[in-house]
C-alpha cells in the first residue's frame, strides 16, 4: 500500500465505486451553489438572464442537483462501508462499476434538457421526456424508471453482500430503511389532473424521504462513522441507532401530516400533522447526545479530525435544521401564516446542510484518508490543515447567513402579504417590495458567496489533503476510553 | 453486561424500533385510504371538475372560524357550458400545462413550490383582476404574452415567455378555475377575494 498518493490499490472494490460516486456528488455540490446563486441574483436583478436562463430553471437545477449529490453520497456511502460492515466482498463489482455510469450518464442528460429544452407543450410527451414540472423530483418520467432500475441494482448489490457476509445491527437497519426508500419513490411516479392528489402522494416522496428514510439511513452512517473514527464500541452505537430508529419512524411517519393542513386534505391532520411532527426533533436531540458523549468518552482523539468535525456538525445542523428551524412553524397556527413563505426556504437550506451535506462530507473525508493509504490526519497537518477548517468555518457561517436572512425575509413576508394584506396577490408584492425584505435578499447574496467559496476550499482540500503526509493514522480503537 | 438496565439494552429497543414503526405505518395506512376517499374529485373537499361552469366565491364561516368555497349558480367558463368529460378534459390540459411549464419553480401551487412569484391557490378569485368580467380574458392574454403584460408591482419581476397556445392558457384558466374551489382549511390567510356583488 503506498502513502499519500490517491492510489486505488488502497480501496476494496465497494470503496473504488463509491469514490466515483463522491466525486460526481462533489461536482454537483458545486453545481447547486453556483445555480442557487443565479435564482438568489435573479431576486435582486429580475432581468438577468430573463427568457434565457430564467428562475424557474435555475431553481430547478439548484434542488435537483442538490437531491442528487445527496444521493450519489450515500449510495456512496453505503458502496464504501458495505466490504467492511459485511467482512466479505462487494458481490457485484462490475455491476456497481456499469450502474454508476448508467446513472451519471441519464443525470448528465435530465440536466442537458433542463438547461437547453427547459419546457415543453402541456402533453404527458412532455413529462415523459423533459420536464415533470413536481418540486424536487422533476426528473422525467422516463428517468424515473432509470433511478428505479439503477436503485435496485444498488440494493441487490448491498443486500447480497450482507447476505454472503455476516449482518449486524447497522446493516440491518440500513438495507430496510433502503427498501422503504426506494419503495416510496415509487409514489411519485404517477400523473394526476387532481392537485391535492398529487400533492398528498408527491409528500410521500418528499417527506417520507427527508423526514423519515433519509435520517435513519444518515443515522447508519453516523453509527459506522463513530465507529470508525472515535473508535466507539459498536454495543454502544447500536442501541443508539435503534433508539434513533424508534423516535424517528415514531414521529416521523404520522409527522407527515404536518404537510396535509392545506392542501385541501381534512382537518384531522391538524392534530395528528402538528403533534407528531411536534415530536420530530426529540430523535434528532438524542443524536447530538450521541454524538458528543462518545467523542467525550474518547477525549475526543480520533483518526481524522475533519471527518469528526463533519459529523459533529452533522449532528448539531441536523437538530437545528430540521429540528429547530422545523419546529418554529411546525404548528398549524403557525404554518397558516408561514406555509409557502420564505421561512420555508430558510428551513430547506439549514436542515438538507445540517442534516444530509455535512455527513457526507464527513464520509468524504473518511474516504480520502484511506485512498491515500491510510494517512495522517488528526491535528498538528502539514499547513495546519488551514483549508478544512476554514471551509468548514465558511461553509457553515456561510449556509447560517443565509438561514437567517432568509428568516427575517419570511418575518417580513408573513405579516405583511398573510397577516396585514389578506393574501392577495397585491399583498404578496407588496411584502417583497418591503426594504427589510429585500435587505433580506441582498445578505442571502452575501452569504450565498460565503458558501460557494467554501465549497471550492472544500474541494481543494479533498483534493490535496494527505497529499505530503508521512505518518499513518493513528488506530482510534486502540485508545482507551475514559469510561 | 448482566448488570445493563432494561432501558440501556440493545435488545429492548430493537423490539420498540420495529413494533413502534410497524404501528406508525399501519395508523398511516389506514389515515391514508379516508384521506383519499376525501380529496378524490368530486368528494367532500375537491369538487368535481365540472365546477368550472357554476360561479365560485369565497365567505367566512364563523362555525370554522376560517374562510371556505361556495358554489353557487352558473357562471360557464369562455362562455360555454361543459359536460364533466369536457369540464375534466380541460382542467387536464391546464395540470399538464403547468407541470409542462415548470410553474412551480416559481409559483406556489397549494402553498407548494418556489417563492419567486404569486400562490395561485385562490388565482381565480384575486382582485388582482379587476372584475368578474373580464378576468378570463386577462388570464389567457396574460399568460399567452407574459413579457407584454406584464404587471411586477414595482418587484420588476416578470413572467418568461413560455410559448403557451390559446387552448393551454384556457386550461390552465380552468385549472386555476377548480383549483379555487378546493377546500384548503383557510388557506392562504384571511384571503381578500375579488369583488364578489353579484353573487352575494
Amino acid at each position: 500500500m503506498s502513502i499519500a498518493a490517491l492510489d486505488s490499490a488502497n480501496l476494496n472494490a465497494g470503496q473504488k465505486v463509491a469514490v466515483k460516486y463522491f466525486t460526481v456528488a462533489m461536482v454537483l455540490f458545486l453545481a447547486q451553489c453556483l445555480f442557487g446563486m443565479l435564482a438568489g441574483l435573479q431576486y435582486l436583478q429580475p432581468d438577468f438572464l430573463y427568457n434565457v436562463l430564467d428562475f424557474n430553471v435555475n431553481r430547478m437545477v439548484h434542488i435537483n442537483a442538490m437531491v442528487v449529490w445527496m444521493l450519489f453520497g450515500f449510495i456512496g456511502s453505503v458502496y464504501w462501508l458495505v466490504e467492511d460492515e459485511s467482512g466479505t466482498e462487494l458481490v457485484g463489482a462490475k455491476l456497481a462499476n456499469l450502474n454508476f455510469w448508467i446513472l451519471t450518464l441519464a443525470v448528465t442528460v435530465v440536466v442537458l434538457v433542463y438547461l437547453f429544452v427547459q419546457t415543453g407543450p402541456g402533453t404527458k410527451e412532455t413529462i415523459w421526456f423533459i420536464n415533470e414540472g413536481r418540486e424536487y423530483i422533476e426528473a422525467p418520467r422516463w428517468a424515473d424508471f432509470g433511478i428505479v432500475v439503477c436503485v435496485l441494482i444498488f440494493f441487490y448489490n448491498v443486500a447480497a453482500t450482507f447476505m454472503k457476509g455476516k449482518w449486524s445491527g447497522i446493516s440491518g437497519v440500513l438495507v430496510l430503511d433502503l427498501v422503504a426508500l426506494a419503495g416510496l419513490y415509487l409514489a411519485g411516479m404517477f400523473y394526476t389532473t387532481n392537485i391535492s392528489m398529487d400533492q398528498h402522494w408527491w409528500w410521500w416522496v418528499i417527506h417520507l424521504w427527508v423526514e423519515a428514510t433519509w435520517e435513519v439511513l444518515v443515522g447508519c452512517i453516523m453509527a459506522w462513522g463513530l465507529m470508525k473514527t472515535l473508535g466507539a464500541r459498536r454495543k454502544i452505537v447500536t442501541t443508539w441507532l435503534y433508539i434513533e430508529v424508534a423516535l424517528m419512524f415514531g414521529s416521523g411517519i404520522l409527522g407527515l401530516g404536518h404537510h396535509y393542513f392545506w392542501i385541501g386534505t381534512p382537518e384531522y391532520w391538524f392534530t395528528i400533522g402538528g403533534f407528531f411532527s411536534a415530536l420530530e426533533p426529540i430523535p434528532l436531540v438524542a443524536m447530538v447526545v450521541h454524538a458528543v458523549y462518545d467523542s467525550g468518552t474518547h477525549n475526543f482523539r480520533n483518526s481524522n479530525h475533519p471527518a469528526l468535525a463533519w459529523l459533529i456538525a452533522h449532528a448539531f445542523g441536523n437538530f437545528f435544521g430540521a429540528g429547530v428551524w422545523g419546529f418554529m412553524h411546525t404548528l398549524p397556527q403557525i404554518n397558516l401564516y408561514t406555509h409557502g413563505t420564505q421561512w420555508t426556504a430558510s428551513h430547506g437550506h439549514l436542515a438538507f446542510f445540517g442534516a444530509y451535506a455535512t455527513i457526507i462530507i464527513a464520509m468524504i473525508y473518511i474516504a480520502v484518508q484511506k485512498w491515500r493509504g491510510d494517512v495522517w490526519m488528526s491535528g498538528d497537518l502539514a499547513d495546519k490543515g488551514w483549508k478544512w477548517k476554514w471551509s468548514l468555518g465558511l461553509l457553515n457561517v456561510g449556509v447560517i447567513g443565509m438561514t437567517v436572512a432568509l428568516l427575517i425575509s419570511g418575518y417580513e413576508q408573513s405579516f405583511v402579504e398573510r397577516a396585514l394584506e389578506g393574501s392577495t396577490w397585491g399583498g404578496y408584492f407588496s411584502a417583497q417590495t418591503q426594504p427589510w425584505f429585500v435587505q433580506g435578499m441582498h445578505w442571502r447574496m452575501l452569504f450565498g458567496w460565503v458558501t460557494t467559496a467554501g465549497v471550492v476550499l472544500l474541494l481543494w482540500d479533498l483534493a490535496t489533503i494527505g497529499k505530503t503526509e508521512t505518518r499513518r493514522a493513528i488506530d482510534p480503537t486502540a485508545t482507551p476510553a475514559t469510561t | 453486561m448482566a448488570d445493563t438496565p432494561w432501558w440501556a439494552s440493545e435488545n429492548v429497543w430493537r423490539k420498540w424500533a420495529i413494533w413502534i414503526t410497524a404501528f406508525m405505518a399501519v395508523v398511516l395506512i389506514f389515515l391514508t385510504f379516508d384521506t383519499v376517499a376525501k380529496i378524490t374529485a368530486g368528494g367532500e373537499r375537491v369538487p368535481g371538475y365540472d365546477v368550472i361552469n357554476k360561479r365560485i366565491f369565497y365567505t367566512f364561516n364563523p362555525d370554522r372560524n376560517m374562510q371556505e368555497p361556495v358554489i353557487g349558480g352558473d357562471a360557464p367558463l369562455f362562455g360555454k357550458m361543459m359536460s364533466a368529460a369536457e369540464a375534466e378534459e380541460l382542467v387536464n390540459l391546464g395540470k399538464l400545462t403547468v407541470q409542462a411549464k415548470n410553474c412551480m419553480n416559481c409559483h406556489t401551487l397549494l402553498g407548494n413550490g418556489a417563492y419567486y412569484a404569486p400562490d395561485l391557490t385562490k388565482a381565480w378569485l384575486d382582485p388582482a383582476w379587476g372584475a368578474e368580467s373580464v378576468r378570463e380574458q386577462l388570464m389567457v392574454s396574460f399568460l399567452m404574452d407574459p413579457t407584454t403584460n406584464a404587471r411586477t408591482y414595482g418587484t420588476g419581476r416578470r413572467m418568461p415567455q413560455l410559448g403557451i397556445t390559446e387552448d393551454e392558457a384556457k386550461g390552465v384558466v380552468a385549472f386555476l378555475k377548480w383549483m379555487s374551489s378546493i377546500d384548503t382549511n383557510g388557506f392562504p390567510k384571511g384571503f381578500t377575494p375579488i369583488r364578489q356583488e353579484e353573487s352575494s
